[in-house]
């Protein structure tokens, strides 16, 4: 008994030292040389500055910018608070909240808004929209920015990411890396 | 439903049995001291662990073995109570973030220890980089290696004859650790950092938004520990969010991979019961069980989650070519519904419990199956070693159940199935839901259980037994409204984390030595045999009656009464 306590508490200190601290160090050295702009949070520069990261959503307002998914992190997009609103199906503050946004983009648009548009994603920190969630809102950037439409279509279409060898995920539309794009297409 | 989800789906089934047969033969080499390519590396390692922590590596009897798991799992459990408290005072804490409190530490320290890894806490702004690493990450390895012992000493309790002894505890988590999960995790973390999970010791990174806006990014060592989180069934995350955050879960690919990590030794292990008692035949008989099970499981969550909400209006909920329709509340785009579906399943048959989506959110049925996944005792491949060591227990039920059917002794692979053995069997099958049903009940009928609530009606039932059932089964996914960093449930449910792990495992490893000291019969004319589907069959019965039978009154007062109130027009 007493043996194998001794030998407990050495194994546990000696092990925590090789997976707690070495393991760990050496995965993160490895990434620092081999790749660090992964490693670092795949981060965007615009102009020197750090804009962003092009993993992580960010909250966007007016009309000029495309939105993307409403955000249950923090106050929106909180990247220090990541998750999701956590309202069932049944709650109704959260079929309130759906259908009055709905009905607002409804209201100007005269369609059914795509369902990822007025619903949290689960992180909060969704980066993406759908095509669909992004071509539905190409009339309302391209009368705020002056822009032809069609033209404006062209663009959301190039920023289409398919499936991940053809078949991995769904398409997507990285909200930030569109509107980066547009803020230099109209400069 | 779409082609394409199907598609993933075989996809990553097809992969699955791919990979987990040679590892399971691989693990059945290397678990009793077999040589391998490695050896040059890591069998310094080794030898010097045993040198450092003074291990002589004798066999030990069942009482010994439980004796060493148990102390070992004290001391670092300690460990990780030590490091949360004190982690203003340690390294690697650029957020200079202040000691967790006694209550949350306790619960955060026992559920790690026991696999459980539920998480009371929004990591990124409670836990320094050097608690995640020493702290959490460490439990991550050796808790699934633990579990993958216990399960070994079991099948060793199978094979082994007229033997006193199942094995030396401390080689078994030293091996399983050094030639089984690093080697995984060094493999697997590489490739998520290539996809964009982050991995460094800087302070969080402060950003303008395009929007003229601030956000500060959270960083971390993620990938390192994210590659053990999911391998050893452990389910962590680095981030509140889990596997739903870009940065643990960034690309399709890397939650392909995750998923796949989910089942891969779990799956593996079965083989390995084949190859271990020469019967390869019943391994993929109990493998059989397994992927019945998970794809009933599967295919009821992607069913229920592509389904339109019937009160939505102005929403356009269909599938096309330009979106993936269905539930998207609490779900990625880039996962869509096919791999939020997938990894649903995949988390809660094993014992993971990373989410990459919000099973809060899902529809009623989609989250009950969740929810019903634990409660059939995560034997569907389940949790690292835990998975075989439940479905073993099934297993030895099913053969007594056989055997009183046609009047004849059980026997399963030569053993003898008598009293001790089905009473050990039926203790682990009992003290489960005790647990679970006795907290849930408490919980409802007082103000400090219903106070934590995000949701009311029938779905704030479920989100309560929802988070007993995790903690007893050591999942550690959650209705994740339920806010359970709170005194009551942070003790109740560490409560319930310890015995759904350790007083299950002592019934196991008593079976274990039990067994090993029987003598091995030959099979005779009455012998049930364990190999065929008939066989694949009841034992796939009577997993669903004993968890029907159990859970049933609470899930129809949960989930089945919010689907139908729901699809009534109710809300609530």
């Amino acid at each position: 008994m007493k043996k194998t306590l001794f030998i407990s508490i050495r194994f546990t200190l000696l092990t925590a030292v090789l997976l707690g601290v070495a393991y760990p160090l050496a995965v993160t050295a490895f990434a620092h040389y081999a790749m660090p702009r992964q490693a670092d949070g795949s981060l965007l520069s615009v102009d020197g500055h750090i804009a962003g990261s092009q993993l992580i959503g960010q909250q966007f307002t007016g009309d000029r910018y495309f939105h993307g998914r409403p955000s249950a992190a923090g106050n929106g997009y909180d990247a220090t608070s990541s998750g999701g609103s956590n309202f069932a199906q049944s709650n109704a503050k959260l079929v309130a909240r759906i259908n009055h946004d709905a009905a607002e983009d409804a209201a100007r648009t005269g369609k059914p808004a795509p369902i990822d548009l007025v619903t949290a994603s689960a992180s909060g920190l969704d980066p993406d929209i759908t095509p669909a969630g992004a071509l539905y809102q190409v009339n309302r950037v391209a009368e705020a920015r002056h822009m032809d439409p069609q033209q404006l279509r062209s663009l959301v279409e190039a920023h289409i990411t398919g499936r991940q060898f053809g078949f991995l995920g769904e398409p997507r539309v990285n909200v930030l890396e569109l509107n980066l794009a547009l803020d230099q297409s109209s400069r | 439903m779409t082609p394409n989800g199907w598609l993933q789906f075989l996809v990553f089934f097809a992969a699955l049995l791919l990979l987990s047969r040679p590892l399971g033969i691989y693990i059945a080499h290397v678990i009793e001291g077999g040589k391998t390519f490695l050896d040059p590396v890591l069998r310094p390692i080794e030898r010097l662990i045993y040198r450092i922590s003074g291990i002589e590596a004798e066999e030990m009897n069942w009482r010994e073995y439980a004796g060493a798991m148990l102390l070992f799992s004290f001391a670092s459990l300690a460990l990780t109570y030590l490091v949360e408290r004190a982690q203003h005072f340690l390294p690697w804490n650029p957020q200079h973030l202040p000691g967790v409190a006694a209550d949350l530490a306790w619960n955060t320290a026992a559920s790690f220890t026991t696999n459980t890894n539920w998480q009371a806490y929004t990591p990124e702004s409670t836990m320094s980089y050097f608690t995640q690493m020493v702290g959490l990450a460490y439990h991550n390895f050796l808790s699934a290696a633990v579990g993958i012992a216990v399960a070994i000493a079991l099948v060793r309790g199978i094979i082994r004859k007229q033997s006193a002894s199942i094995g030396n505890f401390w080689v078994d988590i030293t091996r399983t650790t050094l030639y089984l999960l690093l080697p995984l995790c060094l493999l697997l973390a590489p490739v998520l950092i290539e996809q964009g999970v982050v991995q460094n010791l800087k302070p969080y990174t402060a950003v303008s938004t395009l929007d003229h806006g601030q956000q500060t990014l959270a960083q971390g060592p993620v990938a390192s520990q994210e590659a053990i989180k999911m391998l050893g069934t452990n389910g962590g995350g680095f981030f509140n969010a889990n596997s739903s955050h870009p940065f643990e879960n960034p690309t399709p690919l890397t939650n392909f991979l995750e998923m796949l990590s989910i089942f891969l030794i779990p799956a593996a292990l079965v083989f390995a019961l084949g190859e271990m008692t020469g019967s390869p035949g019943h391994g993929r008989a109990v493998f059989a069980s397994m992927a019945m099970l998970f794809i009933a499981g599967f295919l009821t969550i992607y069913w229920a989650e592509s389904q339109p909400h019937p009160l939505l209006h102005h929403v356009d909920q269909h599938v096309s070519a330009l979106q993936s329709g269905g539930n998207m509340e609490g779900k990625e785009v880039r996962f869509g519904i096919s791999q939020s579906a997938l990894f649903a399943a995949a988390t809660t048959d094993a014992s993971c419990g990373a989410v990459n989506s919000m099973h809060d959110s899902f529809t009623p049925l989609g989250g009950m199956v969740t929810l019903v996944n634990i409660m059939l005792g995560e034997i569907v491949f389940g949790g690292v070693g835990s998975g075989l060591y439940g479905i073993l227990i099934y297993v030895v039920l099913s053969v007594f159940i056989a055997g009183l059917m046609v009047g004849r002794t059980p026997e399963y692979l030569g053993k003898k199935i008598e009293s001790f053995d089905v009473k050990m069997a039926m203790l682990y099958v009992l003290i489960f839901p005790l647990i679970i049903l006795v907290l849930t009940a408490i919980s409802l009928l007082s103000p400090m259980g219903l106070g934590s609530l995000n949701n009311s009606g029938p779905h704030g039932l479920t989100e309560i037994l929802y988070a007993f059932t995790s903690a007893a089964g050591n999942n550690g996914s959650a209705f994740a409204g339920l806010s359970a960093n709170t005194h009551w449930y942070n003790y109740s449910l560490g409560f319930a984390m310890l015995i759904g792990r350790f007083l299950m495992m002592v019934p196991v490893l008593a079976l274990a030595g039990n067994l090993a000291q029987k003598k091995s019969v030959p099979p005779s004319h009455g012998t049930f045999p364990v190999n065929t589907a008939l066989f694949s069959l009841l034992l796939t019965g009577i997993i669903l009656i004993v968890g029907a039978l159990t859970f049933f009154p609470a899930l129809s007062l949960g989930p089945v009464l919010e689907h139908l109130l729901l699809h009534a027009g109710h809300l609530f």
